[in-house]
């Protein structure tokens, strides 16, 4: 384990945080704000992705597949929140944990009758194919590269809406205190409806973005909604700081996790014993840190609820 | 329900592999034998969930528990199973006693996130043990047995003892639900301060109810590695998890009775009503999904 794989390694994991911020954000705000569980979150990222290489291969384009792509997820969202979601708000986190899991079924069977179950290959741009030397001996995807870019630029720009302007205002009002928000005559529905469009666009963006990097199969979004739980639970719902805190954490620890677990208990256990243990490991390590954090927090590490 | 109607149930079900039901007998019996398997687990998950608004999303994970206990034990060369089936049950209580005393440090959706989140744990460890198959599972050598007495090798008689399982942790529920555990853990439902302000220790109890019901997911983790002599990590799957709490809800065992028979009667319709959708077409989930969110939508429950 040279110093240049540990560098690799920690893009990797800088990268798969920022994809789970993108799809943590939305989630997390949904809930923040509507104190409404959204699990078939995970199905926007899953469309985002479908509906990107659907739409590069109609357009012809890498570009304009993800312009398409985000905006048709945004539009998905938002018929099934006409459809369903509407009337779990003022239901039971039971009822909605049941009818948003009733949508991941449809929704992922709908998309494997639609596009098949063989996973589907995405191509990467020509621009950003290929990699760069980022220091000596250490050459770097330009795809990725681009990823951790664009994902730390919608971050900031989340920040700044969420925090400074108007729009961020009534979310972050629409959070703590929904009534007061509607009395003083903003419309919190449509606050609302705007949250859940905005959630499913930056998790559709997180799907079209992450479809060349993997294999884009039916329930795809599933084990990055749970990873994206993991990440607002110890964050804190509700906050995008949060959200932002954590998926950076989850990124790293998973991924650092896994390049070095084996390699530290090999000196404990002799390399027999760390090749049986290390992969079973280093798979709980996110959820060991989860835990301890609740053992410390329980309620995550930022709160947007005082 | 009457006392007298469960026990005319139970012995109605018994009565099945009597029937004359020619080819179809094994296919039959192996499908009434999920069902029952599946009906333990929800058993417990109704338990947690009913008298104690505890809604766990993993518990899938301890039924997975169960049935690599039986998996590692036979690799190892045993399937004596008094002994395999207490390892199973302890196995399935200790990891919920572990992961229920972090869980039980947050309530409301938190809660659901942690133990979907320590299911997945399990799932991903699961898939990544080798010598037992990895993500393809691990077929069993044998099925457990009793010193050369050998009550699950045919499929009467694991349909038999599953059933008798059944019927214990049926009327262990009805008893635990009834006593004044079961009844402090309905109070604690309808006002967890109150309880607190009384003197009782809130998070002991929850504790207690979360680790027993993870030990009769193992029991039904034990049945089902049996059944299928077979086990693999999407046992642990987030899905049967969520099938589970579809199980407890569709039977209305979620109502703070917390009553054992809508568990199983729930349990029942959706491994029935899979297996018909299933023969109708491959795509069966596109029917079941949106009958799931339209029977949430249209049940007009009062908020738990």
């Amino acid at each position: 384990m040279t110093a240049t794989l540990l560098a690799v390694q920690a893009l990797n994991g800088l990268q798969l945080g920022l994809l789970l911020f993108l799809i943590a954000a939305g989630l997390s705000l949904v809930f923040g704000v509507m104190d409404f569980l959204n699990l078939a979150h995970g199905v926007q990222y899953m469309l985002g992705a479908y509906l990107a290489v659907t739409c590069a291969a109609w357009a012809g384009s890498f570009w304009a597949g993800v312009a398409l792509a985000v905006p048709l997820a945004g539009i998905i969202a938002l018929v099934l929140e006409f459809l369903v979601f509407r009337q779990l708000y003022r239901r039971s986190h039971l009822d909605q944990v049941l009818a948003t899991f009733g949508i991941i079924l449809t929704m992922n069977e709908a998309v494997r009758w639609f596009w098949g179950a063989v996973p589907l290959r995405a191509d990467m741009p020509d621009l950003l194919s290929g990699s760069f030397e980022i220091m000596p001996g250490l050459r770097y995807p330009i795809y990725r590269v681009a990823l951790i870019a664009t994902g730390l630029g919608v971050a900031a720009v989340l920040a700044w809406v969420i925090g400074r302007t108007r729009a961020g205002m009534w979310i972050r009002a629409g959070a703590t205190h929904p009534d007061i928000v509607a009395a003083l005559g903003v419309n919190i529905d449509r606050v609302f409806l705007g949250v859940i469009g905005v959630g499913a666009m930056l998790a559709g963006f997180a799907g079209a973005l992450a479809a060349p990097l993997v294999s884009v199969e039916p329930g795809m979004g599933d084990n990055l909604l749970i990873l994206a739980f993991v990440v607002i639970v110890i964050g804190g719902t509700g906050s995008i700081r949060g959200a932002f805190a954590g998926a950076l954490l989850v990124g790293l620890v998973d991924t650092i996790g896994r390049a070095l677990t084996t390699e530290i208990l090999k000196i404990a256990l002799g390399a027999s014993g760390a090749a049986r243990v290390g992969p079973a490991l280093a798979s709980m390590l996110i959820y060991l840190v989860m835990a301890a954090v609740l053992a410390v927090r329980p309620a995550g590490l930022f709160t947007a609820r005082a | 329900m009457s006392q007298r109607f469960h026990w005319l149930f139970f012995l109605a079900l018994a009565a099945i592999p009597a029937l004359p039901m020619g080819t179809d007998r094994g296919f039959v019996l192996l499908l009434l034998t999920r069902a029952i398997i599946a009906a333990i687990a929800a058993i417990g998950l109704a338990f947690i969930v009913g008298a104690g608004g505890l809604i766990s999303f993993g518990h899938a994970a301890f039924v997975a528990i169960g049935a690599y206990t039986v998996a590692m034990l036979d690799a190892a060369g045993y399937n004596f199973l008094p002994a395999v089936l207490p390892a199973a049950l302890i196995a399935g209580a200790l990891f919920a006693a572990a992961t229920g005393a972090v869980a039980l440090r947050t309530r409301g959706v938190n809660f659901i996130m942690i133990t979907l989140a320590f299911a997945q744990m399990v799932f991903f460890t699961l898939g990544s043990l080798d010598s037992y198959g990895g993500d393809d599972g691990y077929t069993l050598a044998a099925r457990s047995a009793m010193l050369g007495w050998q009550p699950l090798r045919t499929p009467a008689g694991i349909y038999l003892t599953s059933l008798l399982a059944l019927a214990a942790c049926y009327f262990l529920s009805r008893t635990l639900i009834a006593s004044r555990f079961g009844r402090i853990l309905r109070a604690l439902r309808q006002n967890r301060a109150r309880v607190q302000t009384l003197g009782f220790n809130v998070f002991a109890m929850e504790l207690t109810a979360y680790t027993i019901a993870g030990a009769i997911a193992a029991l039904s983790g034990v049945l089902l590695a049996n059944a299928t002599e077979f086990v693999v990590p999407a046992y642990a799957s987030w899905q049967r998890s969520g099938e589970f709490l579809v199980m407890v809800i569709l039977g209305g065992a979620a109502r703070a009775s917390g009553a054992p028979m809508g568990a199983i009667i729930g349990a029942f319709a959706v491994v029935l009503a899979e297996e018909g959708l299933a023969r109708v077409t491959e795509h069966w989930r596109l029917i079941f999904g949106p009958a799931l969110v339209l029977a949430v939508l249209l049940a007009r429950r009062p908020t738990a």
